[in-house]
């Protein structure tokens, strides 16, 4: 169990490294989705299933899809089609499809071999406590979290609108 | 219990403090904005690892709340930050954070 921390550690180091080195951007977020699932499969070890999810549904899931659409928007022009074809060689995707395997087999290795039960006997931390804490001393910082996302939302929807011509002229 | 109990909380803050770290030096290295952001949510998400790994240490469910806001956190910023990407983009028609050195209202 330490063994599949260590690993899953060193690859999250790994990809994080090949993150801020690449120079292509999907080549980077490829990267950082890997080193999103590691940070969660160290979750799960940890006995924090519900974050471990959370994790991969928001951060790996939701986050990293708004980075990529941003990256295809702005990506624009003929040379998008040649990158395109070098982006497609299957050379590229070795690397975190290497780093990504590895946490799989940590992952079969866990549910195959039992060791799920070993893990909840260390410092389980259930879903059920933190929705109590949440929604108990924590109520007024999921207020404000809400209010915190609201603003968000309308800002990104004043900053990201396209200017009308009156505006771009001023 | 108590030999495997009291390894993770070391070597987990050992990682998240390197993850942190990678962060920071991605964000002071490289120029463009989209991969600053991305440094950025190394960032918070290794301080996430560190409150986790904390909550962890003393099986109480306060560090996973720590992680949620942290995660709505991460959520709007990267939202109004790639919307300031955006802008960017049709503004200079570039990402080069140094493009901005001049603002004019």
């Amino acid at each position: 169990m330490e063994a599949l921390f260590y690993i899953a550690a060193l690859v999250g180091v790994a990809s994080t490294g090949m993150v801020i080195t690449r120079l292509n951007a999907v080549h980077a977020l490829l990267y950082l989705i890997v080193s999103l699932l590691a940070v969660a499969l160290i979750f799960f070890l940890l006995g924090a299933p519900f974050v471990a999810a959370l994790e991969v549904i928001i951060y790996a899931g939701a986050i990293m899809v708004l980075f990529l659409f941003v990256v295809m928007m702005l990506n624009q022009g003929p040379s998008t089609v040649e990158q395109e074809r070098r982006w497609l060689q299957p050379g590229i995707w070795t690397g975190p499809s290497v780093l990504a395997i590895i946490l799989l087999g940590e992952l079969v290795y866990l549910f195959g071999s039992g060791t799920v039960q070993h893990i909840q006997t260390i410092v389980p931390v259930d879903p059920k406590q933190v929705s109590l804490v949440l929604l108990g001393p924590y109520l007024i910082g999921v207020e404000l979290a809400s209010m915190l996302l609201l603003p968000g939302l309308i800002g990104a929807y004043h900053l990201g609108r396209r200017l009308t011509k009156a505006e771009a002229s001023t | 219990m108590t030999t495997t109990a009291s390894l993770p909380l070391m070597q987990g803050l050992l990682l998240a403090g390197l993850l942190f770290g990678l962060g920071l030096i991605g964000l002071l290295v490289r120029r463009n904005i989209i991969f600053m952001l991305m440094a950025v949510e190394i960032m918070l998400n290794a301080a996430g690892l560190a409150f986790v790994v904390a909550g962890a240490r003393w099986g109480q469910a306060d560090g996973q709340v720590m992680f949620l806001f942290i995660l709505a956190l991460a959520a709007a910023e990267v939202s109004i930050g790639l919307a300031l990407v955006l802008r960017f983009y049709r503004e200079f028609n570039q990402l080069d954070a140094d493009a901005a050195c001049r603002m004019w209202g």
